[in-house]
């Protein structure tokens, strides 16, 4: 069998057409990529196609979720505001928003005074110093959810460790988890113990940029250490401060994992934030359109708090 | 009087030094070493109330020994450690050429995108985890460690990006613009010339990512519910405490252990988790 010559030419036509093609065509992207508004966009697409599909539109949907009446399993419709009315105006959705408050500004007034005293206290002369500044920072490194078992075990009913040691110098000790306020305060404990070491170890570094000379010139004026403290080393570490205690606060307020572990928002739903009671709500219960709506309700604070660090990191 | 006065000098010192650090360092440690000795003690004494809580008398490895025989730690362990290096090195690799064309290349919507990107990192998951749910499932990706692979990204790219634009502009232009004009390509200028220098950078990444990764516990609660898929920290809280037994020995065995990879990071790499925590705050 022959094959027609017509036939033949037009293959190795085509062939030499697809080989040309990509050739010119890769020079051709090749070009593109030598500049900078096209090698820009390309070197972002990544990062911007990931952050589209599971930041952008998450948020997204959880707004139209919101606003639905959606069950786990059942497409909801449209029903406006009534997640938030009704939310709003249930006994458990009301402390929890209280609670939410308590313990973002409790919790971070705290880990702001003794993160600074505790970076006072590092950036002094002792011995094993690089090893101290080291393993403090430890509570932040390690699982949060780890060490709050630790924290569980330590607030136990019967084999609190607190408790035992209470005794011996004859107080009673409460029920940690159990009893009145001392759930919350619990909860805030555990949270300034995790969350000092940030505010101590971003203290310590902006210690460490302050010259020296400014403390040499205050001491041959005479002051002492803590005039030095108060009229150098604090208004020097404002901006530090300020974008440190904005992290912290968005942190505090959408906690999730430190409650859960701990109280799971109890005894009777009295220990709850936001986080927790949006997923009882949203997963455990299933409401997904109320657990959407109550998790929402973070969003005006945590916008807020968002914008301001922009600000100041913008500015800084 | 000399004596006096150096007396109250070492006494003072004592004060305003030894003791405060010494406390501090007490207090930050405690747990740990409250897991560390709960994690050895015999049954008999974990649960004897006139037993003293701070010492073990006859230590034991029984509780490390049952995490290991008959629970899935192994398999929880190994699934930590796919998701954190899978998450973590997809992180790297978006964030770099992220970073670099905020920090090099000049194209229209740059200065807005790296700002939207920044506000990506501080959207906490807390605020998502409801409706991601939802999007994992229609990605038919609910109960798969591919799940939780996908989804870190999207909280340690912003961060990744952000930490290596600093770290592109810190570098010196020269020795990009020397091969460019000896015929490198841009894109070969990048991975050449600015990626080794910024190994610094990509290291803080690394860190950073991997701690993150490691620690997270939302998502991983909220996308995966099979025992034998779960990461430590979701199964260690699910799968060891039963209805009213808790079983503290096994669980401090299992929360040591399971600290153990990050602290060991961590410990290689102060300077660098350091250099990354306080780059937002103390450089800006």
């Amino acid at each position: 069998m022959t094959r027609p010559k017509g036939t033949l030419l037009l293959k190795a036509a085509a062939g030499e057409g697809v080989a040309a093609f990509p050739r010119a065509g890769l020079r051709a992207v090749a070009g593109l990529l030598e500049q900078d508004r096209f090698l820009g966009p390309a070197l972002m697409v990544p990062a911007l196609a990931g952050l589209l599909l599971f930041v952008a539109y998450p948020f997204v949907y959880g707004i139209w979720l919101a606003l639905s009446d959606s069950y786990v399993g059942r497409a909801g419709s449209f029903v406006g505001l009534q997640n938030f009315v009704q939310q709003f105006r249930d006994d458990i959705f009301q402390k929890t928003l209280a609670n939410t408050f308590e313990y973002t500004i409790v919790a971070c007034v705290f880990k702001f005074i003794f993160g600074l005293g505790m970076a006072a206290a590092l950036n002094q002369r002792y011995p094993l110093k690089r090893f101290v500044q080291a393993a403090v920072l430890l509570p932040w490194i390690i699982p949060t959810v780890l060490s709050t078992l630790a924290w569980l075990w330590m607030f136990d009913s019967t084999f609190s460790v607190f408790n035992y040691v209470l005794k011996r110098v004859g107080i009673e000790g409460p029920m940690w988890l159990g009893e009145r306020h001392w759930p919350m305060i619990s909860l805030i404990i555990v949270n300034i113990w995790r969350g000092t070491p940030f505010f101590g170890v971003c203290f310590l570094a902006g210690m460490q940029t302050i010259p020296e000379e400014l403390y040499e010139a205050a001491r041959i004026d005479g002051a002492g250490s803590w005039q030095k403290f108060w009229h150098i080393t604090f208004p020097l570490l404002i901006p530090v401060t300020t974008v440190v205690m904005l992290l912290s606060i968005i942190l505090t307020f959408a906690d999730f994992q430190l409650i859960y572990v701990l109280t799971r928002g109890g005894p009777a739903n009295s220990s709850n934030v936001l986080g927790t009671l949006a997923y009882w709500v949203g997963i455990y219960a299933g409401n997904l359109g109320g657990g959407a709506a109550v998790s929402l309700t973070m969003f005006p604070v945590l916008a807020v708090v968002i914008l301001l660090t922009l600000l100041a990191l913008r500015r800084g | 009087m000399l004596r006096g006065f150096t007396i109250r000098r070492v006494g003072g010192r004592t004060l305003t030094v030894y003791l405060p650090v010494v406390f501090i360092v007490l207090v930050m440690l405690f747990p740990f070493y409250w897991m560390l000795v709960t994690s050895l003690k015999p049954i008999q004494e974990l649960y004897n109330k006139q037993a003293s809580p701070f010492t073990v008398l006859q230590p034991t490895l029984a509780h490390y020994r049952y995490l290991f025989d008959k629970t899935l730690y192994l398999t929880w362990l190994k699934n930590t450690l796919i998701i954190t290096m899978g998450s973590t090195l997809i992180s790297i690799a978006v964030s770099i050429p992220a970073g670099y064309a905020l920090a090099r290349l000049r194209f229209p919507g740059a200065a807005t995108l790296g700002w939207l990107i920044f506000v990506t990192y501080l959207v906490p998951p807390t605020l998502l985890f409801i409706p991601m749910m939802q999007l994992v499932s229609a990605l038919g990706l609910t109960d798969t460690i591919w799940a939780l692979i996908l989804v870190y990204p999207t909280f340690l790219t912003p961060f990744g990006t952000w930490l290596l634009t600093g770290y592109f502009r810190a570098i010196p232009r020269d020795m990009e613009e020397c091969a460019l004009v000896d015929g490198c390509t841009k894109t070969g200028a990048m991975v050449r010339i600015a990626m080794p220098l910024a190994i610094p950078g990509i290291l803080s990444v690394f860190i950073f990512a991997f701690t993150l990764s490691w620690n997270e516990f939302i998502y991983a609660l909220t996308l995966v519910s099979d025992a034998s898929l779960k990461t430590v920290p979701v199964a260690v809280q699910a799968e060891l405490i039963m209805a009213d037994a808790h079983m503290w020995g096994e669980i401090m065995a299992a929360g040591l252990l399971g600290s153990i990879p990050v602290a060991l990071i961590y410990s290689f790499f102060v300077d660098y988790f350091v250099a990354g925590m306080t780059a937002g705050a103390v450089k800006g």
